[in-house]
């Protein structure tokens, strides 16, 4: 198979790998996925109390596809309120890597790696209010 | 050390011919173009004293006679005639047909052909190395078993089968036995004799002669009857009319000529090759499973499981190492190999595994470069690896409800 070179960029120097404390307040943990379907995405975020997102984690099992996708969110949430980071596409992602058309679930992946993120910190911080 | 590029480690997929073969073979393709079998000049007869030298080439590597080896055109073939074969001259007797679930696709798909004729078919199940049950063989056949079809040498995990118990098996009970022996020609000693063997399946370009050929051994003494399933002139016996490529069986039975004299040879590299990256790999990194028996193997063939690495990332970071994935996950569909499956492999684990094979032309230095490569890929890929992240936590990943999509 074919890759883009934003692609293999990604797979071959992926952006923000790493974990963050899934306990603190500030943090939003994301896991979807599967080991069982090949892959499984574990997204972080670190949000201020303007509610921005300043940092972002990712750990990702899966093909090159899965790792450059995760990879490339990182990059674009940073820096975006929740709202903004929750209204990213999977087609956005897909079309910035050229993902053939095997691997869009790749892209459907990190985007519901953010969402999950963004609501597991919703939550922690509604429980505290 | 130096980068390398482009290794091949695929050797159970195919072979590159091995010059000596090609040499073998070029007269062939010029000055000797007679048709092997015409009978009235000597244009032909000298077509036809290749064919007959590689017959006899064919026959020692299994301890038959020639007049038991017929040429086709693969394994495939070979596969499809033993089996379609026996079935059709037999079928009004006896019914019901012995396979196991790890055979290659040509074996089943035929089986499964036959099936739709009215053909009992039972799929032995394999033990979690990959061997089949002898008790579960036994207790498999009825008074209506004719055929008993197992693979000698596994493609995909290299393992090898049982032969001459199931042969004994087999021939105490009047049953046929035939064996895939694709991949285990030139790699393990064959005995159609000793094992009782009855047919054998034999392809060119596993064993470093060219894609195209192969051979159907089918036993004289006691007799095996077959239908042919290609209509024509006649030749090899009645049992595959069309003209043979005497290029082609002169290469084919040079491979067999060459396995016959240096096969222990061979062996003991590959199995030095073999230890040296088996222990490389594992030396470094933790959780690493070979899949199929750690015994009952070929040396040339390493099925290995990086847990928490997923197989096609691992393939993607190794571009160089010309190996297989054993997740499938690069074809269209996401299911992980149906004969990982069969020995047990959880499916997570399915997905990380790969498939290195070498022979012939493999060197030391490729050996050594390769498993330097594996091992600083599967490192970087754990540093990736939420799973890795979670195993080293003490984590049970087996308890974490996954949502399966
Ligand atoms: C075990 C086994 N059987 C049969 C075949 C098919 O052989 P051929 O390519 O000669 O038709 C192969 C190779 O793909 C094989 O590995």
């Amino acid at each position: 198979m074919a890759y883009s070179k934003e692609l293999l960029d990604h797979y071959e120097n992926p952006k923000n790998v790493g974990s963050m404390d899934k306990e603190s307040e500030q943090v939003g943990t994301g896991l979807v996925g599967a080991p069982a379907c090949g892959d499984v995405m574990k997204l972080q975020i670190k949000v201020n109390n303007k509610g921005v997102i300043e940092d972002a984690k990712f750990k990702t099992f899966g093909c090159g596809s899965a790792i450059a996708s995760s990879s490339l969110i990182t990059e674009w949430v940073k820096g975006k309120n929740l709202d903004e980071a929750h209204s990213i596409k999977n087609t956005e992602i897909a079309n910035h890597l050229a993902l053939p058309p095997v691997k869009i679930h790749c892209s459907i992946l990190a985007e519901d790696a953010i969402k999950a993120a963004i609501d597991d910190y919703k939550k922690k911080n509604r429980k505290n209010t | 050390m130096k980068k390398l590029k482009n290794i091949y480690f695929d050797y159970q997929a195919t072979t590159p011919v091995d010059p000596r073969v090609l040499k073998k073979m070029m007269p062939y393709f010029g000055e000797i173009y007679g048709n092997p079998h015409s009978r009235n000049h000597s244009f032909g007869w000298e077509a036809e004293e290749g064919v007959e030298v590689a017959r006899e080439h064919v026959a020692k590597i299994i301890n038959a006679n020639p007049k038991e080896i017929i040429f086709t055109s693969g394994a495939t073939e070979s596969n499809n005639l033993a089996l379609k074969g026996v079935s059709e001259f037999y079928g009004d007797k006896k019914n019901h047909i012995i396979t196991c679930v790890t055979e290659h696709k040509c074996v089943l798909e035929s089986c499964r052909h036959l099936a739709g004729k009215g053909f009992e078919v039972t799929y032995l199940p394999v033990q979690s190395n990959g061997l089949i049950s002898l008790d579960e063989l036994k207790k498999s056949i009825t008074d209506k078993t004719l055929i008993v079809s197992i693979m000698g040498v596994h493609n995909e995990i290299g393992v090898i089968q049982p032969l001459e118990e199931i042969g004994n098996i087999c021939r105490s009970n009047n049953i046929f036995f035939h064996t895939d022996c694709a991949q285990a020609i030139g790699k393990i000693p064959l005995d159609v004799d000793k094992m009782n063997i009855d047919l054998m399946s034999i392809s060119g370009h596993k064993i470093y002669a060219p894609k195209g050929v192969g051979a159907l051994y089918i036993r004289r003494k006691p007799r095996v009857r077959i239908s042919s399933m290609i209509s024509g002139g006649g030749q090899e016996r009645g049992m595959r009319s069309g003209t043979l490529s005497p290029a082609l069986c002169v290469g084919l039975g040079e491979a067999c000529n060459i396995y016959t004299n240096e096969m222990e040879k061979e062996n003991r590299t590959l199995t030095k090759y073999k230890e040296m990256m088996l222990e490389g790999i594992r030396k470094s990194c933790p959780d690493v499973y070979l899949n199929g028996s750690e015994e009952a193997r070929v040396p040339g063939n390493l099925n290995l499981s990086f847990a928490y690495v997923e197989g096609e990332s691992l393939m993607m970071g190794i571009k160089d190492l010309a190996v297989s994935s054993g997740s499938a996950c690069t074809s269209a569909s996401l299911e992980p190999s149906y004969v990982l499956k069969a020995l047990g492999v959880e499916e997570e684990l399915a997905h990380t595994s790969l498939r290195i094979g070498f022979g012939r032309f493999t060197t030391e230095n490729e050996i050594k470069y390769a498993t330097d490569v594996i091992v600083k890929e599967v490192k970087r890929l754990r540093e990736l690896s939420p799973l890795w992240e979670m195993a080293q936590e003490g984590v049970d990943i087996s308890k974490i409800k996954w949502a399966h999509h």
